[in-house]
């Protein structure tokens, strides 16, 4: 993709790597927890999609600012080294959001679905967003106090996932747990880094 | 009784001056658009009519002087996404921005090196 022109600064910007990478679930499933564990949280405040829809319905030019409602949301960053910097976001889990999604998700590396076993049915929307879009995803158990443990399997048939997927049972106040879980992440999209839809 | 000005101009009430009013309520940037991951960085250039910029441009600007993401620059200036897109597009017309993409602005282009370099990062956290 173009994006300019090629001078100094140019350099300096294309040796600055950023991977994005998405952390989506249902509410109340600990994804700021995770990312918290793993990452330094930063704010961040987005209201544009609110404001593109308003404008279709809506022809007075300047009254865009009345309609716009604010849609705050955390990410986490990981300096992995001086040149590289990985992004945590957390999918706004209700559904009036998804709009974030596609920009999110786009030339994401990959996604952690966080999943409740209480609430199985709450990463259900989730699973079916990166399976349709081709989107590598691992599916990590936040194991909650007091839930009833079920085995990584009960789960792939509860969910219909592919034998291969990785399911990790993670603790998401854990920093080492949040690590392992990104870890398990990249392992999976590496090793299938071959495969001929893979570039 | 506070008069009709006085009353709307407390905490609860946010900020006084809406976000998009920094744009001239433009809600779309001019030119290419950019992800939230890509990178920013000035490109030096001088700034020829200091009065065509807001203060917010300048923040952004100086935000740029090391290669900083969008989203990093949204969240630190503490203003929404759209708006800082808005402003960096007015800078990058200006010359005084370079924006570059990511490592990868398709879904799952990320080379196996790059892949390999994130393995070793995490592990070594």
């Amino acid at each position: 993709m173009a994006y300019g022109h090629y001078d100094a600064a140019g350099m300096a910007a294309r040796r600055h790597r950023a991977i994005k990478i998405l952390l989506a679930g249902g509410f109340g499933v600990g994804k700021t927890t995770l990312v918290g564990a793993v990452s330094e949280i930063k704010p961040l405040r987005t209201e544009e999609l609110l404001t593109e829809r308003s404008k279709r319905t809506d022809s007075t030019a300047g009254v865009e600012g009345k309609t716009t409602t604010t849609v705050a949301m955390d990410f986490g960053r990981i300096t992995l080294r001086d040149d590289l910097v990985l992004y945590l976001f957390g999918t706004p889990g209700q559904e009036r959001f998804w709009f974030m999604w596609d920009e999110l998700a786009l030339g994401a590396l990959g996604s952690v679905v966080l999943a409740d076993t209480r609430r199985l049915a709450d990463c259900f929307p989730a699973i079916d967003y990166f399976e349709r879009r081709e989107i590598p995803f691992v599916v990590a158990l936040n194991c909650f106090e007091g839930a009833r443990r079920y085995s990584t399997e009960d789960v792939r048939l509860a969910l219909d996932l592919e034998p291969g997927l990785p399911i990790i049972m993670c603790d998401a106040r854990s920093r080492e747990s949040a690590k392992d879980v990104l870890i398990s992440l990249v392992e999976h999209v590496l090793a299938h880094a071959d495969e001929p839809a893979y570039p | 009784m506070p008069s009709n000005d006085e009353r709307w101009l407390d905490a609860e009430a946010g900020p006084v001056v809406r976000p998009y009013a920094l744009t001239q309520g433009r809600t779309r940037h001019a030119g290419e658009a950019f992800d939230l991951v890509a990178t920013v960085s000035a490109t030096g250039g001088r700034v020829a009519d200091p009065g065509a910029l807001a203060p917010e441009h300048m923040s952004v600007l100086q935000l740029s002087r090391v290669p900083t993401t969008v989203v990093d620059i949204a969240s630190d200036v503490d203003l929404p996404l759209g708006v800082v897109r808005i402003l960096l597009a007015d800078l990058r017309e200006l010359g005084l921005v370079a924006i570059r993409a990511p490592v990868s602005a398709k879904p799952r282009q990320i080379d196996r090196n790059t892949l390999r370099e994130v393995l070793h990062g995490l592990r070594a956290l």
